[in-house]
């Protein structure tokens, strides 16, 4: 039964996931994508929850390597994507940097 | 459930609220920033709570987030706006390969996995392990330690499609009895990885837009996958968030190349030299020195830049910039005319002019130049070639006929700074650089503006 349920909030996101973004204009695409980028780090979620504190050691190993690099994904992709929204200005508010 | 879990639960309801937010305001340009903020702040919030859950390690845990984070804060910082699409061919792979070592950790764990748990976990180490090695070949086409050009060896297809005839008889197998196949398991790993580098190797540099925002997609699906092996709503939410933005995002860059995903993924286009022969338009070129240009743009009264890869590999964003500004100061409106494939990832172009603090009201879009371009003085087109091949719309020989251009022939004047006559990523020849109301100034793209922005301030 809980795969049904799963699946259920899978499809209903998709949707959500189509009409959320359908119309974005071509200047943010490279934001845009690097910062669902970083949502896509939230597998560090699942990482974080394999490290227990009953485990053998190769579990360590993947679960640890797991959380590095999905933290470099997060941490990375959310800083580099705020880098560069600063970026992006207005005409009246643009030249002083 | 216990009464922490379920608070952990909630929590998460409202990280998925904040990601929905986030996403949405991440599509004006006016809201973009803090949309991306309240959405690392939904990731903070999950982060924060699932550590409340019992039973974690957290020594490892702390010491897997403070390396991740440093590398991660060190590299966003440090990198080049030009060297954006590895980077973020970068992090996408990191997070693909997570969720393949996420699946593998549980997996590891809890061999006896329900038929069900078992496909999502195999399809999860596939998707994360596709993402992962496609990103790497990614990468290294993009920072040039792959040729970028597409490379097709034979038998490609026939490779491809064993190795998903593999994938699926070994998920077969392994969600029928998963515990007694770990051997299964790893090959499903090794065909992921492997099937990753194939798939990508044979796509071309200009294709790249397509392909980083498909990887984009597959690392939010591979997150999703590793939702349902481990039953977490969030990894699923968001998971499948960022799986439909890649693939509209990926719809996008496919229709402004006027090509099928398909034709993307398998044709390995521009590989060969196929593509019109030797016998594309001929004609005389006009070369024009500095000073001619300086006189050209001195006398119009609205001048379209035109950016290409050119102008990211030749850093020339700042000096355009100079100029575009040095133009205002004289009079002419100055706009900046941005094809949706120009450069090597969705909108490449439109970050690094806001690099150089070009405003993005001055950034126009393909549809909204061309309506207009008869009544443009100047078109200064910047290391951009097979984006404004009038080919696409004359010649129904040409292999990219039908693709949307910037119709840059129709500007009264047109100026071309172009390294040489080499045709483009495309191999295709370009009409416009013969045409009569085309100059083409030769040189490195950053050195001649730096020569023009001379002129204009010896001229003033």
């Amino acid at each position: 039964m809980e795969a049904v349920f799963l699946s259920f909030v899978f499809m209903l996101t998709i949707f959500l996931g189509f009409e959320l973004i359908s119309k974005v204009p071509s200047t943010l695409h490279t934001p845009l994508m690097s910062g669902s980028n970083a949502i896509s780090g939230i597998t560090l979620i699942g990482a974080l929850a394999t490290l227990k504190t009953e485990h053998t050691n190769f579990a360590i190993i993947l679960g640890t390597l797991a959380v590095i690099f999905a933290t470099i994904n997060v941490v990375g992709g959310y800083a580099v994507t705020n880098r560069m929204l600063e970026m992006f200005k207005k005409k009246d508010k643009g030249g002083a940097k | 459930m216990s009464s922490v879990q379920i608070g952990i639960n909630f929590a998460y309801i409202i990280s998925a609220i904040m990601f929905i937010i986030g996403l949405k305001m991440l599509s004006s340009p006016a809201t973009a920033r803090r949309g991306n903020l309240l959405s690392a702040l939904g990731m903070l919030l999950a982060i924060v709570v699932t550590l409340f859950a019992q039973g974690l390690d957290y020594k490892w845990i702390v010491l897997g987030v403070v390396i991740g984070s440093v590398i991660g804060l060190i590299t966003a910082y440090k990198v080049a706006m030009t060297s954006m699409p590895e980077m973020v061919a970068l992090f996408n792979g990191f997070g693909g390969l997570s969720s393949l070592l996420v699946a593998w950790a549980e997996y590891y764990q809890y061999p006896d996995m329900s038929i069900f748990i078992a496909t999502v976990a195999a399809l999860s180490v596939f998707i994360g392990g596709v993402t992962f090695s496609g990103s790497m070949v990614a990468f290294g086409k993009l920072n040039g330690s792959i040729p970028s050009k597409a490379v097709i060896f034979k038998g490609q297809h026939l490779i491809n499609a064993a190795f998903l005839l593999i994938i699926i008889v070994a998920t077969g197998l392994f969600a029928v009895d998963a515990a007694a196949t770990y051997w299964v398991f790893l090959v499903i790993v090794v065909i992921a990885l492997a099937f990753g580098v194939t798939s990508v190797i044979p796509i071309g540099g200009a294709d790249m837009p397509v392909v980083i925002s498909l990887l984009n997609s597959y690392s939010g699906l591979a997150a999703c996958a590793a939702g349902f092996v481990i039953s977490n709503n969030i990894l699923i939410v968001a998971g499948a968030l960022v799986g439909a933005s890649g693939i509209i995002l990926t719809k996008i860059m496919c229709k402004a190349m006027n090509r099928s995903l398909a034709n993307v993924l398998f044709s390995g286009f521009g590989s060969t030299t196929h593509a019109a022969g030797g016998d594309g338009p001929q004609g005389e070129i006009k070369p024009a020195s500095a000073e001619d240009v300086y006189y050209i743009l001195e006398a119009a009264d609205s001048v379209a830049f035109v950016p290409g890869y050119g102008l990211a590999v030749a850093q020339a964003q700042h000096v355009t910039k100079e100029l575009g500004d040095l133009l205002e100061a004289n009079g002419t409106e100055v706009m900046y005319a941005i094809h949706p494939v120009a450069g090597r990832m969705p909108g490449h172009m439109n970050v690094l002019l806001a690099e150089a603090n070009v405003p993005y009201d001055q950034l126009v879009e393909m549809d909204d130049i061309n309506p207009r371009m008869d009544s443009i003085d100047v078109c200064v087109v910047i290391g951009a070639n097979d984006v404004v091949n009038p080919a696409a719309i004359q010649d129904e020989n040409s292999p990219i006929y039908g693709m949307p251009i910037i119709e840059t022939f129709r500007a009264k004047t047109v100026i071309v700074l172009k390294r040489s006559m080499n045709p483009g990523f495309a191999g295709i020849q370009n009409a416009l650089f013969f045409a009569e109301n085309t100059r083409m100034y030769f040189g490195d793209a950053k050195a001649s503006l730096q020569a023009l922005v001379a002129e204009f301030k010896s001229g003033n």
